[in-house]
Order: structure tokens, then sequence, then C-alpha cells
């Protein structure tokens, strides 16, 4: 019971934020009347924030490194408004439009980086002059116009769903196989990570709480796709959104890369006489931010079915407070990926939730300003407390 | 003659240790004094309280100062009293003129505006005093390091100052420069004012000190008068090391084998003063099984020389040769050196040595994460199995290796930082001040893994701040003085005098 209390205490964190958003959606389900949960408006609600999960992930890096991007949002309406040139006015195949989007993202981002590792200019100036130079040259490509509209299949990205299976029964079956593959998927790999505890005798939760926990988590997962699968089926995006999340978090766990990543961001004296190439990894971890401002770019361009001088005002704000909500620490070295996404949502459950009670956009700034600076708060005053 | 100062049984404790213990001091109007001891003696903890830094209260004793008992509760209750401090580290703010330097905190003013007519014309005036000739709106940044200190002096004179205190004031000086600071202060001596001096430097203090109080282990030894006994620099030395070896040590009997590591005139110049040599042309070699100590002053260039030679991770203008086992070396970076069999244990743990948000797991790995991986991707399983091996191997005192290294004490921070580097498989460890900070049972476990890796034939390079355990420790013992090696001792010769004597530079070059 102990090793289980202090498990659930060192994760606290973590587990903290998610119990938070649970509690928010319970609320809003509640003042809504019902409506939050509705298949249609979760449906809306993954949708509506794909892109600023995206870009949640790549600024966590970045947040970790102890640096900080201003520029995502521009360079999200930069891509955009070039896929959108490249794809509607000279008629390119969208695949290849789309990895030269990314490439030009990940230059983007290796401009930045260059001067964050290389010349050592703090990235909030470096980014700032981003936020203004990508911006203004997105205005610049577009003419100050939008462009549209663009082809089916790109927009699918953002708007489309997986194909049902051939049955034509009520519910969207792909989406419940998929939630049930997924669980026996889950349940596999606990099982062999139970395994290999064994193998080594390391400490490890006793059986009847590892059950239980799965068992939590397998309803909460199946109970998602059923939602999902009353409506549309599994968007799209949230499949690209489910592999980003599964890669980052295994990159940041698991490799030698994620942990130096940390490391530098927890001590980068220290993390440069252990051997860690830090301006390279710095240099990286902006690259890796330009190539997601991409993405997220083109998964909004795609779902506004134009590109405008106007896209992504204000990204970087919300992907930022997502990381930071999320449990990332301002001065680098703690963060995680689902932290991140958890803190995205709580931000994008209280946007959906506050608009469909029909609270003024005027309040929901507001509280969204104070739900950051408790959140953070609370984290520290925890975190200070713990040492 | 009258006793300017008087300071009377001060005791100073911090957390765990007693800094001062019943020291005496006392300073007569018009003189020179000079305060001397090893690094770690109690001097600057010394200075500190009489200037207000540890307020009253903060500290046992009295301190009489014009006769009047004193009780500062800050800098600035010192400051009025006429008592003023330049610290070691040179306090200018670069982006600021030397005027603005001088009279920062202390604003030439009436009403809150600055009377930058007045400014000018005092800063001149303090200038000409200590023979700078520059204009009083330079930068302060653009100045050498010589002309600065004469700025910080200035600046001590603009306060009206009774006494002057000064912190190691040549440490960063060329010789010139230095000659001229001394040159200074005797003429301020003729003036009447009083000053102390703390200095590693023996020939310096013998230049210009007319008394010497001598401080051990937080203890007055002696005062020591220059103008009524002959004194010299043996005596001195004497005072400063006079204790006995109560540290125990352990048992050792040394099996040194063939040559393993040399470096050949090396040199490092300092990053930002490109014709400041920090290490100038030094030569040593290591052998298997040998455990070298490197004896040095603060300020010696013991670590830039480490850190140099650790894959060039200080310095500019780097020149020399390094050999491992016959073969040249060329490493350009840190990790070129830890593939090359080297290891540096750094010398302040916090700041280079770990990551205290992260766990002793991934503290312990961090330096060697490829041998625990495959395809770039961690094992974790056998990172655990690594990190509580050395746990048990090192008997670091945790409940659970996912401990955070921040909450460790001293001396199990210094065994994890020690486990990444074993983890490393080094066959050179350079260790910097490894027992820093840490209590004498732990000291006393960590000697015993040096012994331990030594007997596995890796040689170590060792440097160390206190004399005696270089002497209980080392096989032999090179010294360092102003970025050159003075002198090598082997173990039977060797003494704390006759360290010393290197250490302060008055040896013969070998």
């Amino acid at each position: 019971m102990t090793t289980a209390l202090r498990a659930l205490r060192g994760n606290f964190r973590q587990y903290g934020m998610f119990i938070a958003l649970l509690f928010i959606m319970l609320l809003f389900q509640l003042l809504s009347g019902g409506i939050l949960l509705k298949p249609l408006n979760i449906t809306n609600l993954i949708l509506q924030n794909s892109y600023i999960l995206i870009l949640a992930i790549g600024m966590l890096l970045v947040i970790i490194t102890g640096h900080i991007d201003l520029s995502v949002g521009s360079i999200a309406a930069f891509v955009g408004a070039i896929s959108a040139i490249l794809m509607v006015q000279h008629q390119m195949p969208y695949p290849a439009a789309i990895v030269i989007s990314l490439l030009i993202g990940a230059a983007v981002g290796a401009w930045q980086g260059f001067w964050v590792a290389y010349m050592r200019i703090p990235s909030f100036i470096v980014t700032l002059a981003g936020m203004l130079l990508f911006r203004g040259l997105t205005m610049l490509v577009l003419n100050g116009k939008s462009v549209a509209p663009f082809p089916n299949e790109f927009r699918s990205i953002s708007t489309g769903f997986v194909p049902d299976l051939p049955f034509g029964w009520e519910l969207h079956g792909a989406t419940i196989l998929a939630g049930i593959i997924v669980s026996i998927l889950y349940l596999f790999m606990e099982w062999r990570a139970r395994l290999v505890q064994k193998r080594y005798s390391f400490e490890q939760l006793s059986l009847p709480l590892a059950a239980a926990r799965a068992a939590g988590v397998i309803l909460i997962l199946n109970l998602f796709t059923y939602v999902l699968a009353s409506y549309k089926g599994l968007p799209n995006i949230l499949i690209l959104l489910m592999v980003l999340v599964v890669i980052y978090t295994f990159v940041m766990r698991k490799t030698v890369m994620g942990r130096h990543i940390y490391a530098l961001g927890g001590n980068e004296k220290a993390a440069r006489l252990s051997g860690v190439k830090t301006k390279k990894v710095t240099f990286w971890v902006f690259v890796n931010m330009g190539a997601m401002a991409a993405l997220a770019g083109l998964v909004f361009a795609a779902r506004l079915n134009a590109a405008t001088p106007k896209a992504g005002v204000n990204f970087e704000l919300d992907a930022i407070a997502a990381a930071f909500i999320g449990g990332a620490s301002a001065s680098g070295g703690v963060g995680t990926v689902v932290g991140a996404i958890v803190g995205g949502l709580v931000m994008g459950v209280m946007n959906n939730g506050m608009s469909l009670i029909g609270l003024g956009i005027d309040y929901q700034q507001g509280i969204k300003g104070l739900v950051l600076l408790l959140a953070v708060a609370f984290d520290l005053y925890n975190k200070n407390k713990a040492s | 003659m009258e006793a300017l100062l008087e300071m009377r049984g001060i005791t100073k404790a911090f957390p765990g240790v007693k800094a001062l213990e019943n020291v005496n001091l006392k300073v007569e109007e018009g003189e020179i004094h000079a305060l001397m001891g090893e690094n770690g003696a109690g001097k600057s903890t010394l200075m500190k309280v009489l200037s207000g830094v540890y307020p009253h209260g903060s500290y046992e004793g009295d301190i009489l100062f014009n006769g009047k008992a004193c009780e500062f509760r800050s800098i600035r209750g010192s400051e009025q009293q006429g008592i003023v401090i330049i610290h070691q580290e040179l306090a200018l703010i670069p982006q600021l003129s030397i005027a603005e330097n001088i009279f920062l905190g202390n604003e030439r003013s009436a009403r809150g505006i600055i009377d930058w007519n007045e400014t000018t014309i005092r800063t001149k005036e303090l200038l000409q005093t200590v023979g700078l000739g520059d204009s009083p709106q330079t930068e302060a940044g653009s100045l050498g390091v010589g002309k600065q200190q004469l700025v910080e002096i200035a600046k001590a004179l603009s306060k009206d100052v009774k006494l002057l205190i000064l912190d190691e004031p040549t440490a960063a000086l060329n010789e010139e420069d230095s000659e001229n600071l001394l040159r200074l202060l005797l003429e301020f001596k003729k003036k009447g004012m009083t000053s102390i001096i703390i200095s590693h430097k023996l020939n310096e203090i013998m230049k210009v000190a007319d008394s010497i109080t001598i401080l051990r282990d937080g203890r007055t030894i002696e005062t020591l008068d220059v103008r009524a006994d002959e004194i010299t620099e043996d005596r001195i030395i004497k005072g400063m090391v006079g204790r006995d070896l109560t540290h125990r040590y352990p048992e050792r009997e040394p099996s040194i084998g063939e040559l393993l590591f040399e470096a050949r005139g090396w040199t490092v110049s300092h990053p930002l003063q490109p014709d400041r040599m920090v290490v100038d042309g030094v030569s040593f070699e290591v052998r298997r099984g040998e455990i070298v100590g490197i004896a040095g002053l603060m300020g010696a260039g013991r670590t830039e020389l480490a850190m140099s030679i650790f894959g060039q991770s200080y310095g500019k203008r780097i020149s020399g040769q390094l050999f491992k086992e016959g073969k040249e070396l060329k490493l350009r970076d840190i990790p070129q050196a830890i593939d090359a069999g080297i290891a540096y244990v750094t010398e302040d743990r916090k700041e280079y040595g770990l990551i205290l948000d992260e766990d002793i797991k991934r503290n312990t790995t961090l330096a060697s994460l490829k041998s625990i991986s495959k395809w770039f991707v961690v094992d974790d399983s056998r990172e655990i199995v690594e990190a509580e091996g050395f746990r048990k191997r090192m008997n670091i005192k945790t409940p659970s290796i996912h401990q955070k290294t921040g909450n460790l004490s001293g001396g199990n921070q210094q065994k994890v930082v020690l486990s990444k580097w074993i983890f490393t498989g080094p066959d050179l460890l350079i260790l910097d001040e490894p027992t820093r900070g840490i209590d004498v049972g732990a000291k006393y476990e960590i000697y015993t893994i040096i012994h331990q890796l030594a007997e596995q034939g890796k040689g170590i390079l060792m440097i160390s701040s206190e004399l005696p355990e270089l002497l209980g420790m080392c096989d032999r013992i090179y010294v360092m003085n102003e970025g050159r090696f003075t002198g090598v001792v082997p173990r039977a010769e060797a003494s704390q005098e006759r360290l010393m004597k290197y250490m302060t530079g008055k040896g013969d070059t070998p």
C-alpha cells in the first residue's frame, strides 16, 4: 500500500492536472445541461483544439530546454500561406505540398535555433523577432488576401473521419474496434512491463491495484470511443495526434535524445560537462518546433479551408499556457508530453464549455488567465512543499 | 599606538560548521594589517562579520571601532562608520561609467536629482588620487582588470573611508598592476589611512604589511609584528599550516604501473582576456595505479588546467600535447574526452555536477547513456540495475534510486557524481576538490573509493585545497602557482611547509 501511495504522490502533479481536467469537464457538463459530453461536441472539441495540441507538444520540448518560442503562430500562418499558394495557385499535388511545407517549417526552426543555440541570443528575442518577421512574410506572400479553397483530400486531414466497416451498424464499428484493439495492446504492454519488473525484482504495484488501474484506463478509453462512434467515428486528426503523442512520449522518456533534452534544461553546465552536446540539442529542439508549427499551420488551414493573413494569431500563447498548466517548469528540465496535452485540453474544454453556457469572450479571456496563474501557483506550491 | 579596530571573541556558526571560533583581531591606527591563512581558514567570513554582511546578532563577540562598540546590521551601517570593503570579485557594473559606478548608491544629488557636475568633479579628484587618467565618462567594462581595481579603490575613497579592507586585491592582476596597487596602498598609509589586506601572496605581504594576523581553521593562531621582529616567509607558512594531521586516511599499498597519461607544455589563455595565460607551459604525467595531487591556492589555475584537458571545456588558444599510453590525444570536445577514457569530477557538484531536479538513476547514467542503450533507446531496466549497483557499492544513503539528487546530503551527492564518472569506464579520473563541504565520515568513504580506483589500475589526478588531504592520499604532488607548476614533491619528501612554499610562488622551477 505504501508503494502505491508513493507512486501516487510521485505522479501527483500529473494526476492532479488530470483530475482537474475531469472536474472541469464534469462542471461544464452540468452547467451546459449535458451538451459538453454529447458525441457531436466531443468530436468538435477534438477538431477545434488539434492544432493547439500539436503546438503544445513542440512547445513543451522548447520549454523543457529552458527556452520559449513566441513565433509559432506566425510560422503556422506562414506555412499555411505557402501551402495554399502551392496547392491552390499552382495545383501541386497535396502530398508534395505537405512535405515541402514541413521542410519550410523546419528551415524556419533551424534559422531561429541557429541564433538561440550558437549565437546565444535569448530565445525570447529571437522568436519575438520571428513572430513579427513571419507574420510580415505571411501578409506579403498572400498579398493581404485569403487564398482558398483547398483540395478535398487535403481538407480531410482536419475534417475527415476514418471510414466505417461495411456492415451498416448504427454505431461506427471501426471506432469501437479501434478502442478494443488499443485496449488489448495496452494490456499486453502492461503485462510485459510487469514481467520485466518481476525478472529484475523491481518494486511494482500490487496485482489488484495494477488491475484496477488498467480497468480504469480501459473503461475511459472505450467510453471515449463509444461516444465518438455514436457520431461520425474517429476523426483523422485524432489519429495523427495520438501518433504524435506516442512518438514524443517515447522520445522524451526512452531515448538518449530525450534524456539529453531534460538534462540540458535541468542544468546546462552539468549536462555539457557530462558530454551532452548542448548547442546541438538546443538547435534541433527549435528545428522540431518549426516543423510542428508548420504541421499545425497545415491542419489549421485545412480546417478553415483557407489561408488567411490573420491565421494563427495568439496560438503561441495557448501552446505556452498548455505546457505550463500541464506541469512544465519555467526554469526548464521538467515537463511531460501527456501533461502538455492535458494542459491543452483544460484550456480547450474551458473555451468550449464557457461558449456553450454563453459566457462572453471578455469573461472567457479573464477566466483563462486566472486558471493559468492558479495552475502554475498550485504547482510551485506543491514543489516547495515537497522539498 | 591606538587600536582603531578590535574584534573580540568572534564566533560565527553555519549549519553544521563553525566558520569562526573565538577569533580576535586588533588593527592599529595607520597600519597595513595583513590577514593570512589557507583557503577556508575564515578570513573572508571574518571580514563579512566586520562589514555587516552578516548582521549583528548572527555571530557572537564584540566589535570595537574607534573605541566604540558597533552593531552593524548591514553594509550600509559599517560604511557610515568608514569601514569599506573591496571584494575579491570586482563589483563594478560594466555598463555604467566610472563616475556612475563610483557614486552608485551614494549619488551626489539634491532632492533625488543627480548633480552631474559635482559627480564629475569629485570623480576626477578621486581618479587623480588613485593615479588613473581616464575620463569619468568611460564605461567601466571597457577598462582592464587593473584599472577596474583602481576604480574600486576610488569608490571606497569616495565614502570617507577610515578603514579600507581589500580581499585578495591582486589575485586577478598582472605583476605591473599589482606593484602599482601596492605602491598606492603605501601612499595611503603615509596619509594616515588604515587598511586590512587579505592575500595569499607572501612576497606582497612582506613588502607592505606592518603586522600579520594568521587564521587557521576558524581560529586566530597569532599576530606577528613585522616592524618589531624579523619575520621570514617560512615563519608565516609555519603559522598557516601548523596543524596536526587529525584527519584519518585509509591504508594503501600503492602499486604503480606503466605511464598512463602525459601532458606536455600545456598552455591555456583566459577566454575573455586572450593575452592572459591561465595555464602556462604545464607538463606532468600520471601512471597507472598512481594518485597524483595538484596543490595550489585559489586562482592558481588548477580547475582551468583540468577543464582545458577535458575536451577543451575551458579557455582559448589552447596549445601543448596530451598523450595516453604513448599515443597523442586530440580532444576537441567533451564527448571525445569521455570516449578517450578521461573523466572530470567537477568541483562544484550542485552547479556543475548534478541535475538536481532529476533522480539518482538518471544522474548516474547521464554521461554514459550510449552504453545502456540500443538504437538510441535507453534500456530502463538495465539503467535501474546499474544505478542500484552503484548505490550499493558506493553506499549512497537514500531510500531509493528514484530520489531526486537535490534532496541528498553533500556526501551522498558527491557519491552520485563519482558513480556517474566511474560508470563511463575511465582510465584517468580528474577529481576536483572531491571532498569539499562534506563531513568527515563521508570523506573517509570517498578516500576508500579513490583507493579502490587506483588499485584497479586507473590513474587519479586529484586537485585539492586541503594540504593534509593531499599529503594523506597522494603518491606525488605537483604544486601550481599562477598558472605554472612550481614544484613536484614525492610522498616521502612532502610536508605542508614545503608545499606552501611552492604554492606561494617561493619555489624553484622544476
